[in-house]
């Protein structure tokens, strides 16, 4: 299907013979230049119609599932009730935020978010950095495609089989966990049961799951690096480590440094899904988020509180919005890289 | 697979001493330490896994008496014939990979069709529309506000909630533009004007065909996480009829819930709780499998696919 039309694109210059004469790059220089400038804005959409027809369904959906619920957002400013819809419902101000900032829960929540997400990052952040810079070292191409394959397996399987996982080898009376600390000596132990315990097992075995796949966007930063660098390293003595150093781990920084952005600004959302996956009434003194409490209180309870709950669920998106602009700006001042 | 895999560290120790190149002494040190700590790290990543596929084949008293450490003992099939006498994981199953491959279609031709008209040089209002795409990534209306949007479009309930909400990832739209410019040059694109191709042909005849790997690549993050994907299930459908596998899961695996009127044989209520532990290894390596045989088809893709993506356009 491709075959015939893709040869006469490439013939088609030959077959103008006045433009035959000049230098294949200026030919396509002055085709491209003469072609933009000259028409107006209202021939230039015309002439792309097809794009634009192309772009018409993805823009449906975008209006649909992102733009219409952030229109929704405006019933955390209402007592929303069905019968007389998002719009039809009175205005209430910011009651519910007033609410949630003076309940008993609001101080409880936002720390076990702050410290599950920034233990999180702090532990697992470097781990994929240094994955990367070891599998860089690798020259057996068999060992670091297999390391690979293994090190990536564990970022496909879903987050209630990962924690299905935990529970079955955690499990105090059955669990392979508690059969190796039974050989020195202790007693069983419900990981899952122990506030204390929480937030240990979520970090390590989301390191578990995510180090290997989240090293690939770092080994992509490190095949930009020139080879030669390396070579003349060696040639002035530097040792492999001192290369990985000095010459590996700057390729990385930039890359790196956009990555933190982002999880900064994501700081109020933990991967939600697993923390309520895990949480159980032992641990939830530890384990309750703010994503979880939203669920609660505005789905799963018998009596949904729909403003409430998207009131806490704006004021989590407001906060992390101004925690990327911020990361932002600090990171392009003084690391000269950023997201915009 | 497994046993080549646990050989990995001793070997390479040995291989990676001997590496050809004039190493130094502390070099050598060096690379043989990075080669073990992959090696074990590996194993690490490995022993769960190997772990619960031989507790999923053993005996169900000696996984509980805590005899099976690594390779499965008083081998049976016990736990794989359970699932089938278990209704709901029969269907779940079947829901599940409708749903995966329904969701990968939709959602790719989707991305397609976003990605390839904001690739192109000078369209005008791409910045805008392009954008509009990314801010959704750091703003959203939130859960409660989604929610409501899909009950009035009528889609609780429906196998619609689980494709539609989740049909298009503006990540996937940005690495899919940034392959497109990458991989189609202007200069196609201006060859194909000339000779008359329209875009709809053009995008149909030149661009797809030479964009397999990214097609491959959105297809199974698509499809991959449409099978591992629960929450939209929990909060969408309330049908078990349409649960699909992940929900189903959950419900054995972290809640311990097994429903008698789930088993198709009542003969078999009395071993109930017998059923559950062995249901429970059996069925992560059901749920596992699937996604773990697809990636290694498309892994070659995945570091090109982020060095594509991590160039700034």
């Amino acid at each position: 299907m491709t075959g015939p039309t893709e040869t006469r694109a490439d013939t088609q210059p030959t077959a103008k013979p006045p433009a035959a004469r000049q230098s294949p790059e200026a030919r396509r220089k002055g085709r491209v230049e003469a072609a933009k400038p000259a028409l107006g804005l209202g021939l230039r959409i015309r002439r792309n119609w097809q794009l634009y027809a192309m772009l018409a369904l993805p823009l449906i959906w975008l209006a649909i599932f992102a733009y219409w619920p952030m229109y929704g957002v405006i019933i955390a400013f209402k007592d929303y009730n069905v019968v007389s819809g998002i719009w039809g419902s009175p205005w209430v101000g910011m009651k519910y935020f007033e609410r949630f900032v003076e309940s008993y829960q609001f101080w409880r929540l936002i720390k076990n978010t702050v410290f599950l997400h920034v233990y999180e990052l702090v532990a697992t952040f470097p781990l994929p950095i240094i994955l990367a810079l070891c599998l860089n070292t690798v020259r057996k191409k068999w060992f670091s495609r297999s390391a690979q394959l293994i090190t990536y397996a564990p970022h496909f399987i879903s987050t209630v089989v990962v924690v299905g996982l935990v529970v079955v080898l955690t499990n105090p009376n059955t669990g392979v966990a508690n059969k190796v600390i039974g050989l020195f000596g202790f007693g069983p132990v419900d990981f899952l049961g122990d506030a204390g315990l929480f937030r240990h097992i979520y970090v390590w075995s989301g390191a578990w799951q995510t180090m290997g796949f989240a090293a690939i966007i770092y080994l992509a930063a490190l095949t930009s690096v020139p080879p030669e660098l390396h070579e003349a390293a060696i040639v002035d003595g530097a040792s492999r480590l001192r290369r990985m150093w000095h010459i590996d781990l700057p390729a990385i920084v930039p890359v790196a440094v956009i990555l933190l952005i982002l999880n900064i600004g994501s700081i109020l959302s933990v991967g939600f899904e697993k923390v309520l996956l895990m949480q159980n009434n032992l641990n939830l003194d530890t384990a309750e988020v703010i994503d979880t409490y939203v669920y609660k209180i505005g789905l799963a309870s018998a009596v949904p509180q729909f403003s409430y709950a998207t009131a806490i669920g704006l004021f989590r998106s407001v906060i992390g919005l101004v925690l990327l602009v911020l990361a932002n700006t600090f990171a392009r001042r003084f690391a000269k890289s950023s997201l915009w | 697979m497994s046993t080549t895999e646990m050989n990995l560290a001793p070997d390479d120790r040995r291989l990676g001493t001997g590496a050809p190149i004039q190493d130094t002494r502390s070099d050598k040190i060096a690379v043989a330490c990075i080669y073990t700590a992959l090696g074990l790290f590996c194993l690490a990543i490995l022993y769960p896994i190997v772990y619960v596929a031989s507790a999923s084949v053993s005996n169900t008293s000696k996984v509980a008496a805590g005899e099976v450490w690594l390779w499965p003992v008083g081998f049976t099939l016990d736990a794989y014939k359970a699932i089938f006498d278990y209704k709901s994981i029969v269907t779940g199953f079947g829901n599940s990979v409708f749903y995966a491959v329904a969701g990968a279609l939709v959602a790719t031709v989707l991305t397609l069709l976003a990605a390839y008209p904001l690739s192109r040089k000078g369209l005008p209002g791409k910045g805008l529309i392009m954008a509009a795409f990314v801010f959704t990534m750091m703003f959203s209306g939130g859960l409660i506000p989604t929610y409501l949007v899909v009950d009035q479009l009528g889609l609780l309930n429906t196998r619609w909630a689980m494709i539609l909400p989740a049909a298009l990832a503006v990540w996937n739209v940005i690495i899919t533009r940034t392959y497109f410019m990458v991989t189609i040059p202007e200069e196609l694109v201006e060859a194909g004007k000339v000779d008359g191709c329209s875009d709809f042909g053009f995008f149909w005849r030149i661009v797809l065909p030479l964009s397999k790997p990214i097609i491959a690549v959105n297809l199974l993050f698509y499809a991959v996480g449409q099978w591992n994907s629960f929450f939209n299930a929990l909060i969408y459908l309330t049908n078990e009829h349409l649960f699909p596998l992940q929900v189903i899961l959950r419900q054995i695996l972290i809640q311990s819930k097994v429903d008698p009127s789930q088993m198709a044989d009542t003969s078999k209520l009395m071993h109930l709780k017998e059923l559950q532990e062995q249901l429970k290894y059996s069925l992560i390596v059901i749920g596992m499998i699937p996604p773990l045989l697809v990636y290694p088809f498309v892994q070659k893709h995945f570091v090109k696919g982020a060095m594509v993506g991590s160039l700034k356009g």
